[in-house]
């Protein structure tokens, strides 16, 4: 990894500041910006890490009743305080990767790189969560924008994220075993205005919401609504761990599974 | 260079880094700590595992700077006072539970965090928790043997012998 300065403000403000100077890069967790300085596919001069930034961590409840997550706040954290309000969300956090990297990763972090495996975009999406930047509020359905495209601006911050809770929810996810990422997952909630489903792995635009099922599942919550649907998988992530068409297979999968979870 | 200082198994630690310095690089170049191991230097074997505030993390993706101002506890501390090894090492002896040694200082150190957490863990949850830590000689059993043995339940019945 090539060298950098490495800022370490403790305020949001001052973290901003410090993203002001010539190729500053900001880092949450760590955990795939450091593997990434490490191949040399990322070359900041200076690394603000936002770590130590007390304002952007924690999970509570606001006035509307939104789970409201600070950006900094680590998938252990999450897993462990979200389960009482949001149960789908925290078993989503408390299976990313494995326990180090939970003890890192942060959500923030998960959403403004938007890889287009990662389980929280997902649950952002799936939940219609809305972003919160150090200077605006994003909806989830306007802020993912393709594979590891966001519509965060050069310089801005997740600061916070919040959920409104459904009224029920389940992830489920096929695990890509060597990356501890899934190979496809679903994230399927029922809320007051109708069905979401989120489906990341999948795509080589990253995270998408899968209109058809949620249109069927609208009008009937079961897994057999489903039956016959199918994605076109011409656009499907194709590697060595699943071509387009298995990827596109497994979208209606773990759809299935996951409306079976819930129902 | 930036001055970093923290505490390394109770003992005040310095020293000079770069930002780039990872915390696996200082306590293995920098303090002598060597029995942090790197095997993949890319978050999947967990053999650098050390505790950092209380919780387990990969020191070979943390920077050393972050780590400025922290309790760090790495395998070198976990011995008894007295210099006798501390239960989990002693379990892991007893129940072979290593034969080569390279994953162990992670595997002891992901047991000591998964037992402050989950003092009773059941098999599966001990699978589980290792989902991080790779190793390439025991097939697991006696690892899982040793950390459950370690926790002071009955292992008889677990598969490996
Ligand atoms: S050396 Fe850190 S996870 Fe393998
Ligand atoms: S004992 Fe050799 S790698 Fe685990």
């Amino acid at each position: 990894m090539y060298n950098f300065d490495v800022e370490r403000p403790s305020t949001i403000a001052d973290a901003v500041k410090a993203l002001g100077r010539e190729e500053a890069q900001p880092m949450s967790g760590g955990q795939t910006l450091i593997p990434t300085l490490k191949a040399r596919l990322a070359a900041p001069s200076v690394l603000v890490s936002l770590g130590g930034i007390d304002e952007m961590k924690g999970v509570c409840l606001d006035d509307a009743g939104r789970l409201c997550i600070g950006g900094a706040t680590t998938h252990a954290t999450v897993a462990a305080e979200a389960a009482a309000h949001y149960p789908a969300l925290a078993s989503l956090a408390a299976r990313i990767g494995d326990p180090a990297v939970r003890n890192r990763g942060t959500i923030g972090g998960s959403l403004a790189n938007n890889d287009p495996s990662a389980c929280y975009p997902a649950g952002a999406l799936g939940s219609g969560a809305t972003i919160v930047t150090n200077t605006r509020e994003i909806a989830a359905d306007d802020y993912f924008q393709g594979m590891f495209d966001t519509a965060l601006e050069e310089g801005e911050i997740v600061t916070e994220v919040k959920f409104p809770i459904p009224t029920a929810a389940h992830y489920e996810k096929i695990l890509q075993p060597a990356s501890r990422f899934p190979l496809v997952a679903a994230f399927v909630a029922r809320t007051a205005d109708g069905v979401r489903v989120a489906i990341t792995g999948a795509s080589n635009n990253g995270v998408f919401r899968w209109s058809e099922a949620e249109a069927a599942l609208g009008a009937n919550f079961a897994a057999d609504a489903l039956a016959g649907m199918s994605l076109d998988d011409t656009d499907m992530i194709s590697d060595l761990h699943g071509t387009g068409a298995y990827r596109a297979h497994l979208c209606a999968v773990m759809t299935k599974r996951a409306v079976a979870a819930i129902a | 260079m930036t001055q970093v200082k923290m505490t390394v198994n109770g003992k005040t630690a310095s020293g000079e880094v770069e930002g780039r310095t990872l915390l696996a690089q200082f306590l293995r170049d920098d303090q002598g700590l060597t029995g942090t191991h790197v095997g993949c230097d890319t978050s999947q074997c967990g053999a650098c595992v050390v505790h950092v505030n209380g919780k387990a993390v990969k020191s070979c993706t943390m920077l050393a700077i972050e780590a400025d101002g922290a309790e760090v506890a790495t395998i070198e501390g976990q011995a008894n006072a007295d210099g006798s090894l501390n239960v989990i090492q002693q379990a892991f002896q007893d129940h072979h539970g290593l034969q080569c040694g390279f994953c162990t200082p992670g595997m002891v150190m992901s047991a000591a965090a998964l037992l402050k957490e989950n003092p009773k863990p059941t098999e599966s949850e001990v699978r589980h928790y290792l989902d991080g830590n790779i190793c390439r000689c025991t097939g697991y059993h006696n690892i899982v043997k040793a950390i459950m043995a370690a926790s002071g339940q009955d292992v008889s019945a677990i598969a490996a012998e």
